[in-house]
């Protein structure tokens, strides 16, 4: 599966296409992690156990979208974007979509 | 004598804030500005278009961070806010983030000519305590971009 975030696949040759494919997954936060978080909170900086869980999410939701174009017949996903929002108290969503094609030169 | 134990102890939070936080966030910079010399030859475009060479290889690269803001800092952001203006406080940590999530990105993809198309989002996840207060207040950045290698034979 060839993935890129530009309307084409540079050197290929798009023969189909199969519309949207997305993934999205929503996230709450671990007590443990939320505990730590706070701490760190306190002098600032990076909070990696955030940054650890959001990449893991992302991780995921890519990986339902990949099925997703899979499941189509697609070899690559074209203009991809990403997006995230909190919908709860303590939990984001991870939003990842894309433009599923089939493009030659690629079994 | 005991007033000012107690002053000493009521203040010993947020002064441990201030001296941790502020080597923190000296280190961090120093290591930002390091990696930034060694990815000076990978060029970050937002536009699409690119010079007209055949392309090898392209694929999706992304890097992210979440950073926060030391308890003192955010004390004297929320002073700010009754006046107004600039809040020098917030554009450290929002620098911080976005310089960080980019050199993630770059490292991801060493042996790449350039990174095209990059677009980059920044999100608030704070949670809101009693009252509306924001317990955490933290932001997570993602950079990401296409990057692509030229093929070599010319």
């Amino acid at each position: 599966m060839i993935l890129t975030n530009i309307d084409s696949v540079p050197g290929k040759e798009i023969v189909e296409h199969y519309g949207l494919v997305s993934g999205s997954t929503v996230r709450a936060k671990h007590v443990g992690r939320d505990i730590m978080a706070s701490l760190k909170n306190i002098v600032g900086g990076e909070l990696k156990g955030y940054t650890e869980l959001l990449n893991d999410s992302r991780q995921e939701a890519m990986k339902r979208m990949i099925s997703q174009a899979e499941e189509l017949g697609a070899n690559a996903i074209i203009n991809i974007r990403f997006s995230t929002s909190s919908v709860a108290q303590g939990a984001a969503e991870l939003y990842a979509y894309g433009t599923a094609i089939k493009i030659t030169g690629v079994e | 004598m005991d007033i000012v134990i107690n002053l000493v102890v009521a203040f010993l939070p947020i002064l441990t804030a201030i001296i941790v936080g502020s080597i923190l966030e000296r280190n961090h910079f120093k290591s930002i500005r390091e990696r930034e010399n060694m990815f000076i030859n990978l060029p970050c475009i937002p536009s699409k278009n690119i010079e007209d060479k055949p392309i090898m290889h392209s694929e999706l690269v992304y890097g992210s961070t979440v950073v926060s803001l030391d308890y003192f800092k955010r004390f004297l952001a929320g002073l700010r806010n009754i006046v107004g203006g600039r809040v020098r406080s917030y554009e450290g940590m929002v620098d911080r983030g976005r310089r960080e999530a980019i050199l993630r990105m770059k490292a991801k993809c060493k042996g790449a000519n350039a990174i095209i198309n990059f677009r980059m989002e920044t999100s608030t996840i704070s949670k809101t305590g009693r009252g509306g207060a924001r317990k955490i207040g933290c932001i997570e950045v993602i950079a990401y971009g296409t990057a692509i290698t030229y093929s070599k034979d010319e």
